[in-house]
């Protein structure tokens, strides 16, 4: 448990370091390959919490298929440099880590306070395998999955529709 | 357990996305933040998953199915953008300020 919570605390800290770094990086390649890490990252901390197939998801689905479409939206429009003032002034600093700091607090306290989760932990065998998620998403979700599937489908054609120059 | 640090971990990562979105004037900057918002969600919810049952793992997947949705048209908008106006900085794209 100790060995754990050890690793958690490993992967949590390179979580956030790097976000930070991908939110004040200058280039925008920098930013989104900053992002990459700390969807890594966040995988590893899903494999911690039992969600193995979740992980398996994050690295394919959002640092393969979702940081690419960044990072070719970026090289198609010659971004990789980034200009001299991309962080806002004084005023709009100062403002944006005060309400960062603000809600940061506020979702600390929540989590003091809210906390009450019921029961203890499953078994690490019956959760996150593939078999446990996908039983409830083809019975008791089915129509949510299949409205997904419209959704996608909708988003494909309005992209197309949106990027293409005349159709 | 580990809730209690992954739902710090979540707090932290949510309101780094929330001062990124905040802070940046570059149009896909401020979207990979609130990507970043996404999965401090996704966090929270993978850790609740972990004690109250397999459902978190299910809105997870329904959140990355969003996401790629959301990625998808977003940058498609910013490409129209950029065609117009030749900038993705938010600064410059003021045609609904009065």
């Amino acid at each position: 448990m100790d060995g754990t919570l050890i690793i958690f605390w490993a992967f949590a800290a390179l979580a956030g370091f790097s976000g930070l770094a991908c939110i004040t990086r200058r280039s925008p390649v920098a930013s989104a390959l900053w992002l990459v890490v700390t969807l890594f990252s966040l995988a590893a901390l899903f494999v911690l919490l039992d969600a193995q197939f979740i992980a398996v998801l994050q690295v394919l689905v959002y640092a393969g298929a979702i940081m690419v479409l960044f990072l070719f939206v970026i090289m198609l429009l010659n971004l990789g440099r980034g200009g001299p003032t991309d962080l806002k002034g004084p005023l709009g600093l100062g403002l944006g880590v005060f309400l960062a700091g603000l809600l940061l607090v506020q979702l600390l306290v929540l989590r003091q306070t809210g906390t009450a989760a019921g029961g203890p932990a499953r078994a690490a065998l019956e959760q996150g395998m593939i078999a446990a998620v996908a039983r409830p998403l083809f019975t008791a979700y089915l129509v949510p999955f299949e409205i997904t599937s419209i959704l996608l489908l909708a988003a494909i054609v309005g992209a197309v529709v949106l990027a293409k120059r005349n159709l | 357990m580990l809730l209690g640090p992954a739902l710090t971990v979540s707090g932290v990562l949510f309101a780094l996305g929330v001062l990124g979105v905040l802070l940046r004037r570059n149009a896909i900057v401020i979207f990979m933040c609130v990507e970043l918002m996404l999965n401090a969600a996704n966090l929270a919810f993978v850790a609740f998953a972990q004690q109250l049952g397999v459902a978190g793992q299910i809105f997870v997947f329904f959140v990355m199915a969003v996401a790629a949705a959301e990625a998808a048209v977003g940058l498609a908008i910013i490409l129209a953008v950029y065609r117009h106006r030749h900038t993705v900085d938010l600064q410059n794209i003021d045609l609904l300020k009065g």
